[in-house]
């Protein structure tokens, strides 16, 4: 690794109404290194990568490319002084093919694209750097890890020398993050430097050389990583420590006295493949039931099935004994279903819609949020401002569009909602993808409350550490089945790797 | 080269924008309309005070003007109705004309009834007749998620066709059995005509004031029903929208249908309160569907500033038609409304981004 300072920010601060989002940070990343950037929710790790790339102009502060003051009014400009960022949500045009999307937008390539020289310079970039994907295909037919590819590719076409890459894990399957990380090492060894966020801090200290902790929008260290361990990390990051141990019960689970069964359900994915075959699973009263399986096994149609948001082709499900009219959302919210989905701020929530009309999202209908068809504007208001406080949501006040709340607030509103309107089951998928460690501890002492009350949970989750210290019970999904069914002694990561890779071992029935 | 100035979005839109941008767009479409003016070799100051002159500045002036808002106001609400849950409706002119033959047809059908009664059925079955006609682009696209802006539009063309039917092609019901020649339509009886009020110096058509008190409650759906927080949602996500549980489809139709019915109401001042006949070529020479999309478009897709806006651009086509001789072309106020348009395009897009100079050199060293 070179001393040379690749880039330095002094003293940025970036003020938004109502909130100061960095606040004097420094950083500071060297030639050939991984740097991780770490920090709560709303710690403004994503404003300062916007800062560096050009998409906002910081009120105070300067920054040092290579040892010169720079200043980029456009993402396009940090781009052509070699600054490239990967965005967490993907800018990609999904009819065109992986070529197209790369050189979407270059200004300096001529009317006509000359598409057999693009391909052959991003095999040549995708084959130096492991990056498997072909340039021919089109993005709407590439998996989301693909995808991701075509991102990075899309900055090394373009020459950059520094990568901000924004949660790009929390996308990924670990089998298609251990991948990425052998691609950020192959890149630093050749003198780029990455800049890394996430909220895993097993893959900081994994893939990381140096990490700068960010708190509050200021910047509380940087230390390498090599020497430092992910107990110390999390106690910056957050001031305190923080104990992922299993979490305490107070009221053990009864899993004999069901909540939720679902009987032989099937049903089929947008595409009207069948995506759910013959799903028959219980979860009784205060039982954490983990489901996991690799993306696309049928996870996300079971959560929208329980929700009501997807029809079913057979089989029914009943809560609490009492069977609930499939495909509609209205008899699943009365049924007392609540449902945290996958994508929170596209179909979780209305991103320019306020806080305050998000919490009430599906309680508009009820007294006293509106009475006799008029809302009641009073009642929004002050429910929003118990749920701020009781759920610790960081928003400048009620009325901000939760689209520009940081991405662990954004999730906060949502489950504020959901578990505040006193549901017998829970179907939570990802509940915790994207949230800081601080963040998480909340959201996994708020489910297990839940459970305590008697909830019913159903826990989708990729993250198998996450299935193995909350639930009771794990089911494990593949290609629309369920095709295990383990208690938490029996459940171990290979046994459940195994399973979700489609291997058969044991009983089926859930 | 790359240009010198910049947009950025806008993260969020102040509010005070609201009411500066429609006053700048105006403001900037009379300064480009000076410019027009200059090289025609014209005084624009003189032609302006003389557009005030004749727009608003007097009691028959007003009352002109008021005549000319009515049925704008009626079409940029039904254009602002739609905006808001995201769907976009430039079938408001179709709409407006099946709204006036209904009207017309029930106007001159009760003859001998009470004027209230006949006022009533002719805002209900415009109303009900343009509703319908938009709700038939509704269900296209709640159904078969057809492009609303193309059915729309295609049956505006019908509804025209229509329209020539009903007086020059057929023997119809509305055509006056007594016009020689060139056929008209048969003139309401003076007791479906609708009331005109004096108040103070000013003569108020009763359509006028329909437009205001229904500008004011489709207002008040959008802002404080739940309705309109439906309407809201879908307009801003339909997937959260379906996940919450609101049904999408219906309220598609619905907010179709109630736009819809704005512009048969409109039609229906037309032939209640002004013509007293259903006039097939004033009405499609008059393009008030398409006028009030400038209108809903000036006012923000606010419903109830939609009637105010359509006083301003009331006032300039009275004016034109006040005006119009050798000294003053009939094209002049068609080309200012032209440049409202303009203007108005070019402030919606300023609330949405602002205007920023580029640094141009790459890498500038930062002066701080
Ligand atoms: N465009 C914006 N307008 C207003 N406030 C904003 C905007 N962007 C960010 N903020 C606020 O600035 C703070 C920092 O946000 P930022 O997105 O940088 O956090 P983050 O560290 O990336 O968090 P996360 O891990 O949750 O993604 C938050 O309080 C957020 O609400
Ligand atoms: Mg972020």
């Amino acid at each position: 690794m070179s001393g040379n300072i690749a880039v330095k920010m002094s003293g940025i601060v970036k003020k938004f109404p109502g909130v100061v989002a960095n606040d004097g940070v420094e950083f500071e990343a060297k030639v050939g290194e991984v740097h991780a950037l770490l920090g709560e929710n709303g710690a403004g790790k994503s404003t300062l990568s916007n800062v560096l790339t050009g998409l906002y102009r910081p009120d105070e502060g300067s920054i040092e490319l290579h040892g010169e003051h720079v200043t980029f009014s456009s993402p396009r400009d940090a781009l052509n002084a070699g600054i490239g960022m990967v965005h967490q949500h993907f800018r990609l045009v999904p009819s065109f093919t992986v070529a197209e999307n790369i050189v979407l937008g270059e200004d300096d390539g001529g009317v006509f694209l000359n598409t057999a020289d693009v391909v052959a310079r991003v095999e040549e970039l995708s084959l130096r750097y492991g990056l498997a994907v072909d340039p021919r295909a089109r993005v709407w037919q590439l998996s989301v890890g693909e995808q991701q590819r075509v991102e990075i590719l899309k900055v090394l076409y373009r020459g950059a020398k520094v990568l901000i890459l924004d949660e790009p894990t929390a996308v990924l399957t670990p089998q298609e993050a251990d991948v990425l990380f052998t691609t950020l090492r192959a890149m630093v060894a050749e003198g780029r430097t990455i800049i890394f966020i996430s909220h895993k801090l097993d893959e900081v200290m994994a893939v990381s050389d140096r990490v700068t902790v960010l708190r509050g929008g200021k910047t509380v260290g940087t230390i390498d990583t090599a020497g430092s361990s992910t107990r110390e990390l999390a106690r910056l990051m957050v001031g305190r420590d923080v104990v992922f141990d299993r979490v305490q019960r107070k009221n053990p689970a009864k899993p004999e006295q069901h909540v939720l069964v679902t009987v032989g359900l099937c049903a089929n994915d947008d595409r009207d493949n069948k995506a759910l075959n013959d799903v028959s699973l219980s979860v009784g009263a205060g039982e954490i039931v983990g489901v996991a399986g690799v993306s696309g096994n049928g996870q996300r149609e079971l959560a929208e099935v329980l929700g009501g948001m997807r029809a079913t082709s057979a089989g029914s499900f009943h809560v609490g004994g009492v069977e609930v009219t499939a495909g509609r959302v209205r008899r699943s919210i009365a049924a007392g279903i609540a449902h945290v989905p996958e994508d929170r701020l596209h179909t979780g929530l209305a991103a320019s819609h306020s806080v305050e009309d998000n919490l009430v999202l599906k309680s508009y209908r009820n007294n006293p949020i509106s009475i006799r068809s008029i809302l009641n504007r009073k009642a929004i208001r002050s429910n929003a401002e118990t749920m701020v406080q009781r759920y610790d949501v960081k928003t400048p006040d009620t009325e901000t569009p939760v689209r520009l709340l940081s991405g662990g607030n954004v999730q906060k509103v949502l489950l504020a909602r959901e578990f505040s309107a006193g549901p017998k089951v829970l179907v939570a998928a990802s509940p915790t993808r994207g949230l800081d460690v601080g963040a998480i501890e909340t959201v996994r002492e708020r489910l297990v409350a839940a459970a305590d009350d008697g909830v019913g949970i159903l826990l989708i989750s990729e993250d198998l550490e996450e299935l193995m210290s909350l639930s009771d019970r794990i089911l494990v999904m593949y290609e629309g089945r369920i095709v295990g069914n383990l208690s938490t002694q029996e459940a171990t990561r290979e046994s459940l790797g195994l399973l979700m890779g489609g291997a058969t071992v044991g009983g089926h029935t859930a | 080269m790359k240009s010198p100035l910049r947009l950025e979005r806008r993260l969020t839109q102040p509010r005070a924008l609201g009411w500066q941008v429609p006053l700048v767009s105006i403001g900037g479409a009379l300064l480009l309309g000076a410019v027009v003016l200059l090289l025609t070799g014209k005084n624009p100051i003189d032609v302006y005070w003389r557009i005030i002159q004749s727009g608003f500045a007097s009691k028959t002036a007003l009352r002109g003007t008021l005549v000319a808002a009515t049925p704008l106001a009626f079409t940029g609400m039904c254009a602002a109705a739609t905006f808001r849950i995201g769907i976009i409706n430039i079938g408001g002119e179709g709409q407006f004309f099946v709204g006036a033959i209904g009207a017309a047809f029930v106007g001159i059908a009760m003859d001998g009834a009470p004027t209230s009664v006949i006022l009533l059925s002719m805002i209900l079955m415009g109303a009900l007749m343009g509703s319908a006609y938009a709700a038939l682009v509704g269900v296209l696209k709640a159904k078969f998620n057809t492009n609303e802006i193309i059915t729309s539009l295609m049956l505006n063309y019908i509804a025209g066709i229509l329209l020539d039917y009903l007086i020059f092609g057929s023997k119809s019901y509305l055509r006056d059995p007594r016009s020689m020649g060139f056929p008209t339509g048969k003139p309401l009886p003076k007791g479906s005509w609708w009331p005109t009020y004096n108040i103070g110096s000013a003569v108020i058509p009763f359509g006028f004031l329909l437009a205001i008190v229904i500008g004011a409650s489709i207002l008040f759906m959008y802002k404080r029903t739940r309705f309109g927080f439906e309407a809201s949602v879908i307009a801003d996500s339909p997937a959260a929208a379906r996940y919450s549980g609101m049904r999408t489809r219906a309220k598609i139709i619905s907010v179709m249908a109630i736009s819809g019915a704005l512009a048969g109401i409109g039609g229906a001042t037309d032939v209640g309160n002004f013509r007293h006949v259903m006039d097939a070529k004033g009405l499609q020479l008059a393009g008030y569907g398409y006028t009030g999309i400038v209108v809903a478009a000036l006012a923000r897709f606010n419903p109830f500033s939609a009637v105010f806006v359509a006083i301003i651009i009331g006032g300039l086509t009275n004016a034109g038609y006040a005006l119009q001789g050798p000294d003053f072309q009939s094209g002049l106020v068609g080309t200012l409304q032209g440049l409202i348009l303009f203007t108005a395009v070019a402030g919606e897009v300023l609330m949405r981004y602002r205007i920023r100079v580029r640094n141009n050199e790459k890498n500038v060293a930062v002066a701080s």
